[in-house]
Order: C-alpha cells, then structure tokens, then sequence
C-alpha cells in the first residue's frame, strides 16, 4: 500500500509577494549608511541582502530596519495609492 | 563567531510583519545549517511556512500534532543515530505548545536523555488562534481570555526543566540574536536534550507597532523581566546585555507600559512585578555565586 502524504516544496514566494502588505515602504539614504549591517541582521524576513539592498517584492514594511538603524539613514515612506 | 550569510527560510512566510519568531527562526536554523530537521507542532510557525504544495522553509520540517513534538523529536533523533546520520533534530514549538500542552512530552523525552534540541518561542499567549492566555501569560497581561488581566503568574517553565538536569539550558530573545545564534551552535555541539527559552515579543499579540519587536525585547531584557543565561551541565552563567541588567535596571513600567495587553494595569500590580523581578534576580545572583 503506498499513502500519499502531504508534501510541500521549498519555493520563494510560497506565501506570495508579502511586498503587497505594506503601507510604508523604507527608503535608504547610502550616503548616511554606514553598512553597519544591523538592518539586515534584524529584518525577521531576511528582505535585506548583502549589499544592504532590500528587497520590495517581499518586504512586509514592517519598520525594524528604520527604527533600529542607528544612523538614522533608513526612513518609511507611505506607498502610492 | 561569524553569522553564515544563508538563509534557511525562502523569501518569505505568511507571518505577521515584525515577526519575532520568523527572527528567532532564521538564527536558530543559521546556527544549525542545512543537515537539519524542524518538529512544529501547532502554532504559528505551522502556519505561517506557506500554501501547500510550496513551502518557504529550505531545510526539512516535519508538521505534527500540537502535544507531540518532544517525543516526535527524540524519536527521529533515535532513528537518525541508529543509522549513524548526526543530522540535527530541532524542535521548535510556542509556549502554548510547551508550558500546557507539550509539557508531558517533553518531560518524559528529556528524562529520556535522547540527543535532541528543543526551542520554545515564547510569545506569552495562544496567538495563532487569536490570543488566548497561556500558562506563560505574564501576570496583569491582557488576552482575549483573560480581558480584565490575566490574576495568576507566569509557569516557571525553567525551573520545570532545570529539574531534568538537561545537558545545556539556555534563555535567549528575539532582539539578541547574536546571543541567540551562539547558543544554538553551543547546544548542538553537545549530545543529549538541550533546551531554550526565547522571549519572543509579538506586535499583534502584545500591542505594540511591529517596528518596536526589537526595542520591546531590548526593555524586556533592561528591565530584568527577561534575564538571558545558560546553564551548560547545570552551572549557571548570565550572558549578553543581562550581564549589566544584574547590577543596574529600567524600572519595569518603562517595558509594561508600552504595550497594550497591559493597559489598566494598577500601581499597586507593577510594584508587585518590580519586586518579582528584584526577588528572581537576587535569586539568580546567589546561583551564579554558589559552588554548588
Ligand atoms: C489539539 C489541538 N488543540 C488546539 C489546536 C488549535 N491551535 C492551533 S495553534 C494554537 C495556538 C498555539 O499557541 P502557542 O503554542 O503559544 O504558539 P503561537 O501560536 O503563540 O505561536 C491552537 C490553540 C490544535 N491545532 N490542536
Ligand atoms: S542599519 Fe543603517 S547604517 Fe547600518 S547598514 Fe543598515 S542602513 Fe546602513
Ligand atoms: S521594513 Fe521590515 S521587512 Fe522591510 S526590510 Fe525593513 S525590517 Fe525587513
Ligand atoms: S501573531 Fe505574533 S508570533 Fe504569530 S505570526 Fe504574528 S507576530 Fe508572529
Ligand atoms: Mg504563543
């Protein structure tokens, strides 16, 4: 006898473009940043890669990266429309 | 010890924005890498993984019923000895899941002494299903169970567990996830039942705006209510930013205060809790002292 059993697949976007969630959106200012990196380690959804560029298709807007950006070079912006 | 840039978890959950246990999990699994397997029992992180046939988590997670992930876990980690594989067996469950509902479990695999991890995330209520208290609710905290503030205390889950005498036990918190990374990599080094404790603040659940998951940590872990330790083969160390919380705190009114579930709480109840703390804390600094 062969059960099938529920199996998922890794997969990005498994729970969809989460970037559609925000109200605010962040905004870099590179000449403020010092790349200390703490966006990124902080950011819960891992939107933020190496070279400190975030990633707005799934960036949920939640705001860590700003308000824990100790140089204050990350602002949120509110989205259009 | 450097963090790994990969990440274990695909871009991205259905998790709230400002998650702390989407945080806590991608530094658990960093710490743990890829020859791991995760045993959720239900809560939010059995949810928020993705829509079936897809999923976001890259590493191997095994969905079980909600009072059964410590005996799933120290069962496949049986297994995977038994075949001579050393592949990590993690499993990573709520406090509901944990303090009321899992307790059993987890007593009898820790007692057991099978060589497995086990991460509980506490975000201090029933969450996933809307909020409802838990055994780890704090005292005077708001839920939608306990709408005038929840009157009994928190469980010392820690002290249920300490009384195991696991091979390494360790508190952490979500707005430290260094701390939290070294000790995950610390617990995996070592054969037998770990445990962690990982306060985990919830915007939704606690009230608060999601950019403040870090801040409301950082207060928690300042104020004393949350003290960061590890006791690694039952001798106590403090550790991180709890070291400087010892000897000097934020009076809890500046963590209680800034969250919603504790809207109305009395003068009278934040003095109680103020003392709770300084009591624990004093408590802790004689263990830390003591030969024994
Ligand atoms: C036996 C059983 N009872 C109840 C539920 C419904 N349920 C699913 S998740 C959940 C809450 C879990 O709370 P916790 O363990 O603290 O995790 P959190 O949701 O807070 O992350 C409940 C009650 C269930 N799935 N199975
Ligand atoms: S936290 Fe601020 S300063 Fe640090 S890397 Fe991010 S944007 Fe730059
Ligand atoms: S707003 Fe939140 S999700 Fe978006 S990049 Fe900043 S920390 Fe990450
Ligand atoms: S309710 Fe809290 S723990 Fe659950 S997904 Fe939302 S933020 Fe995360
Ligand atoms: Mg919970």
């Amino acid at each position: 006898m062969s059960a099938k059993l529920a199996i998922s697949r890794p997969a990005e976007g498994a729970a969809g473009k989460t970037g559609t969630w925000r109200t605010f959106r962040p905004v870099v200012d590179r000449e403020a940043c010092n790349e200390c990196g703490l966006c990124r380690q902080y950011c819960p959804d891992a939107a933020i890669d190496e070279n400190l560029d975030i990633d707005l298709d799934y960036c949920k807007g939640c705001g860590i990266c700003a308000k824990e950006c100790p140089k204050k070079a990350i602002t949120m912006v509110r989205e259009e429309d | 010890m450097a963090i790994p840039d990969e990440e274990y978890i695909l871009k991205t959950t259905s998790a709230c924005a400002g998650c702390p246990s989407s945080l806590i999990l991608r530094y658990v699994t960093k710490a743990a890498g890829p020859d791991t397997v995760l045993v959720i029992p239900a809560c939010c992180t059995s949810v928020i993984q993705g829509v079936y046939p897809t999923t976001a988590m890259n590493i191997p997670v095994y969905n079980v019923a909600f009072a059964s992930a410590a005996a799933v876990g120290s069962g496949m980690s049986e297994a995977f000895r038994a075949c001579g594989k050393k592949t990590n067996v993690i499993c990573y469950a709520g406090d509901g899941g944990t303090v009321d509902i899992g307790i059993q479990a987890l007593s009898g695999a820790l007692e057991r002494g099978n060589d497995f991890l086990y991460v509980c995330y506490d975000n201090e209520a029933y969450s996933n299903t809307g909020m409802q208290r838990s055994g780890a609710t704090p005292f005077a905290a708001r839920t939608t169970t306990t709408p005038a503030g929840k009157q009994d205390l928190k469980k010392d889950l820690d002290a249920i567990v300490a009384a195991h005498n696991p091979v390494y036990q360790a508190t952490a918190c979500a707005a430290y996830p260094v701390d939290l990374y070294n000790k995950v990599v610390k617990a995996l080094s070592m054969p037998g039942p770990k445990f962690m404790h990982v306060l985990a603040p919830c915007p939704p659940g606690w009230r608060f705006p999601s950019e403040e998951t870090i801040e409301m940590g950082k207060l928690a872990v300042k104020s004393g209510m949350w003290v960061l330790w590890e006791r690694d083969h039952g001798k106590l160390a403090i550790t991180g930013a709890s070291k400087a919380a010892m000897v000097k705190r934020i009076p809890v009114a500046d963590y209680l205060t800034r969250q919603g579930r504790f809207k109305g709480i009395t003068e009278e109840q934040i003095a109680e809790i103020q003392a709770a703390i300084d009591r624990s804390i004093g408590c802790l600094q004689k263990e830390v002292e003591s030969e024994c």
